[in-house]
């Protein structure tokens, strides 16, 4: 450890602020309901968004169901496919994904593992989960709507959005809809905001910059993007609304619906497609880099080894974050284009692909030689990288202009974004559940059904989205809830999509053991004790487990090292805690 | 707020100056932007969260008014006061400017003066601002009104595109929104001056934090903040 962000330094600098006070919850209410604890918030966070997920998965069965054996489901209708395509979509990768990764990982870890007592403004905090909790309560509403769920697909592109001949377009759907989405951005603006000054303002002595966690690199990189981002939706829904509710024309051009000339005129379908794919884009990367940091310290923990590249890992984070906004044209190629914009759009994207390898490059190399436990947040890192790298790959075909537009209306690129922002980030997050799990409960959750639930999952998630590549290629299109008979669709076709929907089914109801084992372990798991991992960084050096209101006991942890001291040569135990001074070291200003 | 100040400068030595300066704050423990505290910090995050709500609301403004094929109406003839049968373009536009701009004035002196703990003349001061805010509110209203009286409407209006009346009053009823919260807000904090709540520490009703003069610093950022938008909301609506 000779560079000097690694090693134990001499001198910690003495605390440049006093203790804030905080707040302390004086009955059940405040402590376990409306509580300003992040700890308590996390969990309200995260239980919403598996709870509101579960939904979305069984939309999936649906659609799997349609697909795989059309004409059998008669409840089945084109309408209500659409209706499942658009409200599993949107619940994925906004009501879950984001607010699990963010509200959920964010508030929990962010404080911990920067040495914090809570977020910096625990009282907004609290505020961005209970908005976020209408957002989904909005979202479940319009299923009971007249007209039911919007059907307009997850990106929501108008024309068709707003018009009566799409499933609550001309109903409560789209409207709820977008209300959410409005809530939902409002709320989590509150929690971003905390989440980003906890991180840049709020650590604790000895927590430099470039000694954080890779998970709260990403976390924090991920958090700044989605405040810039989803600003581009919340315009998009409020203008949207505006020409559902008020009949403004932002988005709207002259159209003759059902041979009558509607009262729209002059507006720009593809604008919004602009502003969503400048807040879509983005978002791709909000799921992905809290799951990037999230298991670079899942890898070097269990494979005792210290991360390779830990610079690297955090430039190539920003770096990413920062191209990312660059390039959300490539969501367009099929919308047209010019030329000239489309080689931008697709040279910006193929660029992405560099610091990206980089940070898979890094995570191979950290389990190069390691001392690797097969333990189950291990395994589900490993299934990460391997799905990552699938669906990345094929993002650099459909990066390309040429590539992308034949292929852009298939399932190829189901495939293809399933494998990359859907399969690979759930793996994280399986694998974070069962790394963190011992720390917010104190037990851990039972090896046998985990095991169980990996191998169906990882397995399972191969079955669905490896063939499903192929049948694009075919050229099944997507969005459709049957295709009859066509010349080009082989009955192997058929016979594959059959057998994905069969592998859906399965790997759905795996994870109802993944539910069934979380609740279970709570009581009957084995106790953990306070580091079962035998980690380096602060949330597993607490004086109690799960960490009390306030985090740490009466002092603050003082910092010493970076988060990845194991296996070093020399020392008592295969890893030194962040807060471990060493031999010979002293902090000035301490007692 | 107590983590205001940076309180204990002692073993910290003298830092760099410039670039080197930045970069060591940077690199260094605890916070990255030394003399910041958190609240100011919230503010600065949230507040370019916020232009990029009112730059795309700009941007769709703008494309909508390149792409259109009907005539957009003429920002002078239409935003013009009939004054003693003199048509006087911009005049009322000119009157909000004006005192919106004033209002940051009295702002800034709010600031100082809290900061030297003048508590009266602070609160008197964010009264001023308060006002001059609700005065710009007000003229919105009559000119919404009249604008509506003469047939605009988000839908449609006499002169040519449509989208003029929709992004003219989503854009400027945005704006007005952060204009009226403002007003609410500094109503509060320079009741809380007033009062002297932070000379005694007293706790937040909701957030049960105590707070301090920055307060009213953190107040002004946003105040300002709100200002500046419109300085670019006139710009393209009224002088394009």
């Amino acid at each position: 450890m000779v560079d000097a962000t690694h090693g134990a330094v001499d001198v910690i600098p003495p605390a440049e602020v006093p203790e804030v006070e905080l707040y302390h919850p004086h009955s059940w209410w405040t402590k376990y309901v409306f509580s300003q604890d992040a700890k308590v918030i996390a969990i309200q966070y995260s239980g919403t968004a598996i709870a509101i997920g579960m939904v979305a998965l069984v939309l999936s069965w649906l659609m799997r169901l349609q697909l795989g054996f059309p004409g059998t489901f008669d409840f089945i209708t084109p309408e209500a496919y659409y209706q499942f395509i658009t409200m599993h979509g949107m619940i994925m990768v906004i009501y879950l994904l984001t607010a699990l990764f963010l509200g959920g990982f964010g508030n929990y870890l962010i404080p911990l593992m920067v040495g914090a007592r809570d977020m910096a403004f625990p009282y907004v905090n609290m505020l961005s989960y209970w908005i976020y909790l209408v957002a989904v309560l909005v979202l479940v509403a319009s299923f009971f709507a007249p007209g039911g769920p919007t059907g307009a697909g997850w990106t929501l592109y108008p024309p068709q959005a707003i018009l009566g001949g799409t499933p609550g377009g001309q109903q409560a759907g789209i409207i709820l809809m977008l209300v959410s989405l409005i809530l939902f951005i409002i709320g989590f603006t509150m929690g971003g905001l905390n989440y980003v000054v906890t991180v840049l303002q709020g650590r604790t002595r000895g927590m430099t910059l470039m000694r954080l966690p890779l998970t709260v690199w990403g976390i924090f990189t991920a958090t700044v993007m989605a405040l810039l981002a989803f600003p581009a939706l919340f315009v998009a829904s409020v203008m949207m609304l505006f020409d559902r509710v008020l009949g403004t024309s932002f988005f709207m051009p002259a159209l003759v619906e059902m041979g009558e000339q509607l009262s729209y005129g002059g507006g720009s379908p593809i604008l919004f497609q602009h502003l969503f794919w400048f807040f879509g884009h983005p978002e791709v990367y909000i799921v992905a880099l809290p799951a990037f940091g999230i298991v670079s310290d899942l890898i070097s923990t269990h494979a005792r080894k210290n991360i390779f590249g830990y610079r690297m890992m955090v430039w190539a984070i920003i770096i990413i974050g920062a191209l990312s906004f660059i390039v959300w044209a490539h969501h367009m190629y099929v919308s047209g284009m010019h030329p000239y914009f489309g080689f931008f759009f697709a040279t910006t994207t193929l660029i992405i692909a560099v610091p990206t390898a980089i940070k898979v490059y890094n995570w191979v190399l950290t389990l190069w030689r390691g001392d690797i436990h097969l333990t189950l947040p291990m395994l589900f890192a490993l299934a990460f990288i391997v799905t990552f790298v699938n669906g990345g790959l094929t993002g650099l075909f459909l990066g390309n202009v040429v590539v992308d537009v034949p292929l852009s209306d298939t399932m190829f690129v189901v495939a293809h974004f399933h494998m990359v922002m859907g399969v690979a980030p759930i793996m994280v997050i399986f694998g974070a559940i069962y790394h963190w799990y011992p720390k917010i409960t104190g037990r851990m959750m039972n090896e046998a059904m985990g095991q169980f639930h990996f191998w169906i999952t990882f397995v399972g998630a191969y079955a669905i989205f490896f063939p499903m590549h192929y049948v694009g290629l075919v050229g099944v299109p997507r969005r459709y809830p049957e295709i009859g008979e066509p010349a080009f669709i082989t009955a192997p076709v058929e016979n594959l999509n059959a057998f994905i929907s069969v592998a859906a089914l399965v790997v759905g109801f795996a994870q109802l053991v993944f539910l069934f084992n979380l609740i279970w372990s709570i009581w009957y798991g084995r106790e953990a004790g306070g580091n079962p991992w035998r980690a380096t960084t602060l949330e597993w050096q607490t004086s109690e487990t799960p960490p009390p209101h306030g985090n740490f006991g009466k002092e603050l942890p003082i910092v010493y090292r970076w988060a990845y001291d194991y296996s070093v040569p020399g020392a008592k135990e295969d890893f030194i805690a962040q807060n471990d001074p060493g031999t010979g070291k002293t902090a000035t200003g301490l007692a | 707020m107590a983590e205001t100040t940076l309180t204990n400068t002692t073993g910290i030595g003298p830092r760099p100056d410039g670039l080197r300066g930045i970069a060591s704050d940077w690199s260094s423990d605890q916070r990255a932007f030394k003399n910041v505290s958190w609240g100011k910090a919230m503010m600065w995050i949230f507040l370019l969260s916020d232009t990029f709500i009112f730059g795309c609301f700009l941007l769709a403004y703008m494309t909508a008014r390149m792409s259109t094929v009907v005539p957009w109406p003429n920002a002078s003839e239409v935003f013009s006061l009939h004054i003693g049968g003199v048509s006087v373009p911009l005049l009322l536009i000119a009157i909000m400017t004006f005192v919106l701009i004033s209002s940051s004035g009295t702002m800034a002196m709010a600031v100082m003066q809290g900061y030297r703990r003048n508590r009266k003349m602070s609160a008197i001061l964010m009264l001023v601002t308060a006002a001059l805010g609700a005065t710009f509110v007000g003229m919105q209203a009559f000119e919404w009104t009249k604008l509506i009286s003469e047939g605009v409407r988000p839908w449609g209006n006499p002169w040519g595109a449509e989208q003029f009346g929709a992004t003219f009053f989503m854009i400027t009823g945005f704006h007005g929104t952060h204009v009226t919260i403002g007003v609410i807000f500094l109503l509060i904090v320079a009741r809380k001056v007033w009062r002297g709540d932070y000379d005694v520490g007293e706790r937040g009703f909701f957030t049960s934090r105590r707070g301090n003069y920055e307060s009213v610093e953190i107040m002004g950022l946003y105040w300002h903040f709100v200002d500046l938008v419109w300085v670019f909301i006139f710009a393209f609506f009224y002088l394009w």
